[in-house]
């Protein structure tokens, strides 16, 4: 028995010893790498990208987005004069894999941060895992589980606005311009109970109802089954749906209702990445849709608009400049590009200069309040609230006509406040 | 009194049952035509084909291939490039299912548990070359023809009404060939009794990579069918293929008359819980049903008892 324990001894303190001496090893590349990335490398943004699974649509034009954005900012210097560098991972829009990915940004490709999820419980997923990295975590996801104090000190959204303000801020023109009863059909997870609780709350508030919730499954393809669930004196039916089916979903409503249908209220994210003149969208003509960012850019359109576009590569359709059957998913990727934006203006704050200035990073960014329209925010001006981590801005209402959208509305950004549900700056990193 | 009243659960509304009416009858139309696929491998080959419900999305994808060419590129009308799909995309479908045959499932000799296996296999290879090749997007595919059937309550689309003829058409032929052909002939001996069927000079390896085309084929043309209602989608085999297993063991794997009869009731129930509750609650049902039936009659409704 002696013998066989002393030699299970030898046998762990070789072990030991072997993995000194590999630990050893590694130490000097990485000392090396350190001291170049004082100078000029690269400061690595890892990108958490849908390029698969239900968010694909998305993924793609967040991606040219944030390339664009990328090339601007090393066009012009870089950040602190090192140049940026977008290390994208594709998550399959699945919350197990974004965890996954977040973890290969903190220790396979030593980011500097992690950005650019969209998809709500993609980012429910991450995050935990980007607050134990001490990784920060600069989403695009419009979800309001960060303002909700759900989070952690590492995530931020910065760049785009949640759906709690979203909502609340088109429910009064909602109930004043098309309706008071609505039935409201969403997708079942985080994303459309924001959608379903924060509006519902809001048209209350106005003296309307939610007289109908029908939550949709998110891997569904056929929506048919569900629409006789919509009550008869249904004024306004309100969409938010999401995912590879949408187009059946539209399809279908006509099929349906034929030409006596109620008033329809949608979010753009049914729609986004889509052709308005697709066939079977005819349907559509006459209805309204929130917009984050107008796809069809106006008469008034500002220079910075304009500026955008051409960087990004889309028209004023909102279409790819290379092929006009390519539509983007304008009202949301314009998220990307700002974020990145406030990523270079929070590092210079904090004279980010490696992974040891993440949380000098965090608190500059926290300490930010507003956010001019300007060519880093053509989408417009947005105040930035520290102690919840997330942005405020201008909504849009647009309405379908002849195939294309016209914006009939815009908020102010007061319409759009609550009051703070968490204060992330008392969190300990 | 009105009788009514003593109902211990409130009627459903005309409505919702003839939503899920409709729904169940067209699911269970192209349900059939796909389990009827696997159904049939499984009963002359003994092959579980887990790669069945990615035939049936290549027959999809295909499909869109075919259709956006037709009407996109050469500026056909929809009804042409559909036609065309119809026809093509399942004969290309069926030509890949017999070169899997003679390469992968032939060189296992058949053996059960192998060509579960490799079947799986081939669904991620089949999978992740339409991801490469067609990309993660859904895309659309114009229905040959249009047009909307008002009903006391609501629309509804006269395409998939079609649909549902099509199906029992095409089961039709299938059963014609096998009943009254003598290809049919030759597959029902080769089921009874492969060695005795080889002994009689029956092409045996060319009726198996018959079959499993046959099974391949008709996955795709239900897939062509459904994808103007659907969109293509390079994962939209997952949902065909748990269904066609339930289809299958309800009826009884190698029974066509089972396989119709639960396609039948799975595609009508799943309707109408779906309307009437909630569409999880179908899919739970009918797992729930499988676990019954593989407890308590493990040959399914119409199965015969294995030997």
């Amino acid at each position: 028995m002696a013998t066989d324990d002393t030699n299970r001894r030898n046998l762990l303190k070789g072990a030991a010893a072997i993995g000194a001496v590999a630990a050893g090893s590694q130490l000097l590349p990485g000392a090396a790498r350190y001291a170049q990335a004082q100078s000029s490398a690269p400061i690595k943004i890892g990108f958490q990208v849908h390029r698969t699974g239900i968010g694909a649509a998305y993924g793609r034009w967040y991606d040219r987005t944030t390339k664009a954005a990328a090339k601007l900012i090393n066009d012009e210097g870089g950040i602190n004069g090192r140049p940026i560098e977008i290390v994208a991972e594709d998550d399959g829009t699945d919350p197990k894999r974004g965890a996954e990915v977040i973890e290969k940004f903190a220790t396979k490709h030593e980011c500097d941060v992690a950005f650019g999820t969209l998809f709500s419980h993609v980012v429910i997923g991450s995050a935990p895992r980007a607050g134990e990295l001490k990784l920060p975590y600069f989403v695009v996801s419009e979800g309001h589980h960060v303002a909700s104090g759900m989070l952690n000190r590492y995530t931020l959204q910065p760049g785009i606005t949640d759906v709690k303000s979203q909502v609340q801020s088109m429910a009064p023109w909602v109930a004043d311009n098309l309706g008071k009863k609505v039935t409201m059909i969403y997708p079942d997870f985080a994303f459309g109970h924001d959608h379903r609780d924060y509006f519902s709350e809001a048209i209350e508030r106005r003296g309307g109802n939610v007289i109908a919730k029908i939550a949709i499954p998110p891997r569904e393809t056929s929506f048919f089954k569900y629409l006789p669930k919509i009550p008869k004196e249904t004024e306004v039916l309100y969409h938010v749906m999401v995912g590879p089916g949408v187009l059946t979903f539209v399809k279908e409503m006509g099929e349906y209702f034929g030409d006596k249908r109620p008033e329809i209220f949608g979010f753009i994210d049914s729609l986004e990445a889509v052709d308005i003149t697709s066939p079977g969208l005819e349907f559509l003509e006459g209805s309204h849709f929130w917009e984050g960012y107008p796809r069809y850019a106006g008469k008034d359109q500002s220079a910075h608009d304009k500026f955008y576009r051409e960087a990004v590569g889309v028209d004023d359709t909102g279409a790819s400049l290379s092929d006009p059957k390519d539509v983007s998913t304008f009202a949301h990727m314009f998220g990307c590009w700002e974020t990145l934006h406030i990523l270079k203006a929070g590092m210079e704050a904090a004279d980010y200069k490696g992974p040891k200035d993440r949380q000098a990073l965090i608190e500059a960014v926290e300490n930010m309040d507003v956010f001019p329209e300007s060519r880093a925010h053509p989408q417009g001006s947005k105040l930035f609230n520290g102690r919840t981590h997330q942005a405020f801005g201008h909504q849009h209402i647009s309405r379908v006509e002849g195939g294309k959208l016209v914006p009939v509305h815009k908020t102010s950004i007061f319409d759009t406040f609550y009051e703070d549900e968490t204060d992330y700056t008392k969190m300990s990193f | 009194m009105n009788l009514l009243d003593y109902l211990p659960f409130d009627l459903p509304h005309p409505a919702l049952l003839a939503a899920g009416m409709l729904e169940g009858t067209v699911l269970a139309a192209v349900l059939a035509l796909t389990a009827l696929g696997l159904s049939i491998v499984f009963g002359i080959m003994r092959v579980v084909n887990v790669a069945h419900g990615e035939f049936y999305m290549l027959g999809a994808v295909l499909a869109w291939f075919i259709t956006h060419t037709v009407s996109g590129i050469i500026g056909g009308p929809p009804w042409l490039g559909f036609a065309l799909a119809l026809i093509i995309a399942p004969l290309i479908v069926a030509a890949l299912a017999a070169a899997t045959d003679w390469l992968v499932l032939k060189r296992l000799n058949y053996d059960p548990e192998a060509t579960i296996v490799a079947t799986i296999g081939i669904l991620y290879i089949i999978q992740q070359l339409a991801l490469t090749f067609y990309g993660p997007d859904a895309r659309p595919v114009e229905a040959p023809f249009d047009f909307r059937v008002q009903l006391p309550w609501f629309g509804y689309s006269g395409y998939k009404l079609c649909v549902v003829g099509a199906a029992i058409l095409l089961m039709l032929i299938v059963w014609l060939i096998l009943a009254r052909t003598k290809i049919g002939l030759i597959m029902r001996a080769t089921q009874y009794d492969r060695e005795t069927a080889q002994a009689f000079g029956i092409p045996v390896d060319k009726v198996y990579a018959g079959v499993f085309a046959l099974g391949a084929g008709l996955a795709a043309i239900g897939a062509v069918l459904i994808v103007p209602i659907q969109q293509a989608h390079y994962l939209m085999g997952g949902d065909p293929l748990l269904l066609s297993f339930i289809v299958v063991i309800l009826g009884g794997l190698g029974s066509l008359k089972g396989t119709l009869v639960a396609a039948i009731f799975i595609g009508l129930s799943d309707g109408i819980i779906s309307t009437l509750y909630e569409p999880t609650l179908a899919k739970i049902l009918a797992t729930l049903l499988v676990a019954m039936v593989l407890v308590f009659r493990p040959q399914g409704l119409f199965g015969a008892r294995a030997a």
